[in-house]
């Protein structure tokens, strides 16, 4: 009868599958084995049924699909011998979990089972029921799980407190049935009861205030007095771990009394006595006495203010770190990291072992350690803290890299008493790590340089010292490229040397050299070589000797696999050949990039809204809020039967998509689709130079360039660039860009390919300030809306730092350009105009809708507008 | 909580996976070797505990067998790390002087063992003598 004992013919297969030499032989047995299952699972024989479900959750284990014995669980767990049913319940434990829908079969079965006459019956079902739940059936069999925590069976209680305490993380709107019954598991003498009762009023306690209330009122000095018996007990053999009876539930009693002291200074004060007790009684030679204590230090520093038991608490913190087993130093470095918020100076002290645990070969160890000293450092140890990090940088494993230098990076930003300081130390970060370096770092690297104008001459020239080193590292590179095609004259003529510097020498072809080893080096990526491309159309201008060696290098890339890289190549050249006279504006310097639009953005603030800082500068990526926690991550959540909603991604602008422009960009982000892109915008921002027009398409860096033509020099845009100078937003963006590529387009279409018209409406009035919208269609594109927004300023005096925002519903998609000015004159005397680029998913079934916030100063005082546009004409 | 309990030979043979979190089975298997591959190779010396994900991993080796128990980033790693030396030692008194090929041949018994130790991702049972009690009370019946 027995699956397992008589019918050898488990172990034989056992054995068939461990004498395969060969992956290939193995599934081959697995195969046959997988076809006789099937054939005996159709001839429907209740005879093998759990001989073959043993074998299947034999071959599950081994990693092969079983799905086909899924019934054969449900049926096993029917019948009626509590050996099929065991075999059945660990089956269904195994091979299903509770996401398959076979499982709502199994939701009867279980309830029959729940009210048993057999308790082991009984307790299987409580077990299964334990393991893999959902929702729905937390629902349906609360009630038999509730009653079963008062059965008389000790192993019934304590597996149907369990269950429960799945229950209600599963459906916290249960909670409150169990109070009661989970009070009653408190006065329990048996450990095991004992246990999982503290459990399951735990986690009551941290879903529902009101349960932690009762429990606090109600059981608070009934714990501390089961601690104490168990603290002070004599010698238990069944429960004795290494001279501490019962570690496991000493643990379990503290953290249920952590959540209790909380917040509430009475029931605090309550536990401060058995806390003292056991933070100096308990024995810390061994693992167990060790864990008691950590888990008392914890207690310790959450329940509210006992300086006394804090110091104590401190003090076993201070013993750990010092211990010789790792295990008890990392949890030092774990708890360290809280007791930093009610005691610095205390955690200071330790500094110098906290600094070699960074260093320790245990990647584990480091990385706390890690995280610790970035909590350590302040204004006055930033300048030891980040050397001793920065010569660790250099020694330290490859795969510490990433982690350590993000770190470093992070403690420079935030502490730099100086931008002189600040970009020595990120210079030394990018050229230890500079492939680690994570995209908004350097961004902002860059930013802070072009503020830093009396530095500008120091930095280039330190950057190409270094990237003749450093020629691994991609983002060194990178900004070193950027510096180079900005400042490049500076570098060559040794302007604004400092006193530290020593001097070189460095031609003219030296430094285009290094721009050229970024381009032809193989490795480089597509960004960095379209940075180097932007370079050298700086330097071209900048270094006039020799524009025509600059020019054999661009022209060489007309041949690049990159489509971007090719069609930056021919439009640079076009520029370089053809258009001198307008060459040195459009390649002047960068404005100076503005820092709070940047730490704005880089902060993410308004996740769900755009924000696009009225000015043609900067628009670097809010590269921060990567979508880091993949779903994969998520899958550890108990929660997570719900439907992962996989944002969809932002629909790809077909434009951009036509230009290529898109390279390497950072993947939409989820919850973010109105964020610029990464990469992309910066290149972008780079060439954008003049003041655009106001009725700028800037989606691609091709049309900045084609509006700035035609703005400066209309005569030139007409003659050369064939170009109908843009009459306003209507003109599809795509004729600009043909028109750019000389003589490669068709004759421009006319607007007749736009959609009906749209009239106009008042999105916003106030007594300040007014908002109108004109629409337009993209041709072929029912669902995509374009919006030119127009601001006129109504009062008698000028808006500055003018900045529009809107957010949209999920079911829209929005794109806002850069506005035309930040400036707003008085009394209707010009207007700001930007274009929105909205995108209804649900197009013909919902309409538009939008909120917006317009933020400006007035007389210097900051001034917050906000209104919702719901008039939108319908059938947008 | 714990979200998941493997045994695991040097080799990576999965002996026993428990997973107390609904999973996908190409995510289990994902999870089964990206564990094995963080512990197989660590130093005896360094901690038994290492970052997974944004969970953490407590393991602990005996011979050629690694026991990892993946919980949440604010669980006692050393009350886990005593938990898993609780469960060795109570397969130690059931197998009586337990091997892998034990639990290869009885991997239904470890997983029912198991089931009397911990349940829902939480402990159940903290005496060795109850487990092997229950454990014999339920072999009586099959």
């Amino acid at each position: 009868m027995n699956p397992f004992s008589s019918g050898t013919r488990l172990r034989d297969m056992i054995r068939a599958i461990r004498a395969c030499k060969t992956a290939a032989e193995e599934r081959a047995v697995v195969r046959k084995e997988c076809a006789d299952i099937r054939a005996l699972i159709n001839e429907d024989d209740p005879h093998d049924r759990h001989r073959n479900l043993a074998k299947l959750m034999f071959i599950h284990m081994l990693g092969y699909p079983t799905h086909f014995g899924q019934m054969e669980c449900l049926k096993l767990i029917a019948s009626p011998g509590f050996p099929e049913k065991r075999i059945g319940y660990l089956g269904l434990m195994l091979l299903l979990d509770e996401r398959q829908e076979v499982l709502m079969l199994v939701t009867n079965s279980l309830k029959q089972d729940l009210n048993h006459s057999n308790q082991y019956v009984v307790g299987l079902a409580l077990c299964a029921l334990g393991n893999i739940c959902s929702a729905e059936m937390a629902r349906d069999l609360a009630p038999e799980v509730e009653r079963l925590i008062q059965f008389r069976d000790p192993n019934i209680r304590k597996k149907a407190a369990l269950c429960s305490t799945r229950i209600v993380r599963k459906v916290p709107d249960l909670a409150e049935n169990f109070v009661n019954a989970a009070a009653s598991l408190l006065k329990e003498k048996h450990h095991g009861v004992l246990i999982t009762g503290v459990q399951l009023c735990y986690e009551l306690c941290t879903i529902n205030d009101e349960a932690l209330e009762y429990f606090r009122t109600k059981c608070t000095e009934g714990l501390i007095k089961t601690l104490r018996d168990m603290t002070n007990s004599a010698y238990q053999p069944e429960y004795d771990v290494a001279g501490i009876t019962d570690p496991f539930l000493h643990i379990r009693l503290l953290r249920l009394l952590r959540v209790l002291g909380q917040g509430d200074a009475d029931a605090s004060d309550l536990m401060t006595d058995i806390l003292a007790q056991v933070a100096t009684k308990t024995e810390s030679n061994k693992n167990a006495g060790n864990a008691v204590l950590y888990e008392c230090v914890e207690t310790i520093m959450a329940i509210e203010d006992t300086n006394s038991l804090r110091v104590l608490a401190i003090n076993i913190l201070g013993r750990f770190l010092s211990n010789r087993d790792n295990n008890i130093r990392y949890v030092a470095l774990n708890m360290l990291m809280k007791a930093i918020t009610f005691d610095d100076q205390a955690v200071q002290r330790h500094r110098v072992t906290i600094l070699e645990c960074v260093k320790d070969p245990d990647a584990s160890i480091r990385k706390r350690a890690l995280e610790l000293v970035t909590l350590l450092v302040n204004e006055n140890n930033v300048t030891q803290l980040t050397k001793e990090l920065i010569d660790y940088l250099e020694i330290s494993d490859e795969d510490f890299k990433e982690d350590l230098s993000a770190k470093i990076c992070f403690i420079v930003e935030k502490f730099s008493p100086e931008k002189l300081w600040y970009i020595d130390q990120m210079l030394k970060v990018l050229c230890e790590a500079g492939k680690f370096v994570k995209d908004d770092v350097w961004h902002a690297l860059i930013v802070v340089i072009s503020n830093a104008s009396e530095l500008h001459g120091y930095t280039v020239r330190a950057l190409y010292k270094a990237v003749l080193t450093y020629t691994e590292q991609e983002t060194l590179v990178r900004v070193a490229v950027w510096c180079i095609g900005e400042y490049g004259d500076l570098l060559v003529n040794n302007v604004g040397m400092l006193g530290i510097e020593d001097p070189i020498t460095v031609t003219e072809s030296d430094a285009v050299d290094v721009i050229e080893e970024a381009i032809t080096r193989h490795n480089s990526d597509s960004t960095t070589k379209a940075m180097a491309l932007v370079a050298l159309l700086k330097l071209s201008s900048r270094f006039p000797s020799i524009s025509e060696r600059i020019k054999d290098i661009i022209v060489k890339q007309k041949g690049s696999l990159l489509l971007e890289m090719q069609q930056r190549a021919i439009e640079y050249n076009s520029i370089v050949d053809r258009h001198k006279d307008i060459r040195s504006s459009l390649v002047d310097r960068m404005p100076v990039l503005d820092e709070a639009t940047f730490n704005v953005r880089r902060a993410g603030s308004f996740p769900a809204s755009a924000s696009t800082m009225a000015k043609p500068s900067v628009s670097l990526p809010n590269g921060v809020e990567k979508p880091v926690v993949a779903p994969l991550v998520d899958l550890l959540d108990l929660g997570s039967d719900d439907i992962l909603a996989t944002p969809s991604s932002s629909g790809p602008d077909f434009l951009q998509d036509l230009l290529g422009v898109d390279l390497g960009a950072s993947s939409s982000q989820p919850g973010a689709t109105l964020a610029p892109k990464t990469g992309t915008d910066l290149l972008m921002d780079i060439l954008s130079i003049g003041t655009p027009s106001p009725a700028q398409n800037s989606t691609s860096s091709v049309d900045l360039l084609s509006t700035a033509d035609v703005n400066s020099n209309p005569s030139i845009a007409l003659d050369t660039l064939s170009s109908p100078a843009p009459p306003h937003v209507a003109t599809t963006s795509s004729t600009n860009m043909f028109d750019l590529l000389d003589g490669l387009s068709p004759s421009p279409s006319k607007e007749a390919t736009n959609g009906p018209a749209y009239p106009p409406i008042v999105a916003y009035e106030s007594s300040s300030l007014k908002i109108e919208f004109t629409f337009s269609k993209a041709p072929g594109n029912l669902q995509t809306t374009n919006v030119q927004a127009t601001f006129i300023n109504l009062s008698p005096n000028t808006f500055t730092d003018f900045i529009f925002q809107a957010a949209v519903p999920k079911f829209l998609q929005l794109h806002l350009d850069p506005a035309s000015s930040n400036t707003l004159p008085a009394s209707g005397n010009g207007a700001i105009t930007q274009n929105l680029r909205v995108t209804n998913s649900q197009h013909g079934k919902k309409s538009l809708v939008m909120r917006m916030r317009i933020g400006y100063k007035l007389n210097g005082k900051d001034v917050l507008e906000e209104g919702q546009v719901s008039n939108f004409p319908r059938g947008l | 909580m714990i979200r998941f309990i493997l045994l695991q030979n040097r080799q990576g043979k999965t002996r026993l996976a428990k997973y107390y979190v609904p999973l996908e089975e190409s995510e289990k298997h994902k999870v089964e070797y990206e564990v094995h591959r963080l512990v197989v190779n660590r130093d005896a010396k360094f901690t038994n505990f290492v970052e997974f994900r944004t969970h953490k991993v407590i393991y602990r080796r005996y011979a050629g067998l690694f026991f990892s128990v993946c919980v949440d980033i604010t669980d006692n790693e050393l009350a886990y790390l005593e938990s898993i030396h609780l469960f060795v030692e109570i397969l130690d008194h059931f197998f009586s002087n337990v091997c892998e090929l034990d639990l290869v041949f009885n991997f239904h018994k470890v997983y029912l063992i198991l089931d009397e130790f911990i349940l829902a991702g939480e402990l159940q049972e903290t005496s060795k003598r109850a487990i092997i009690e229950r454990m014999s009370e339920l072999e009586k019946l099959q």
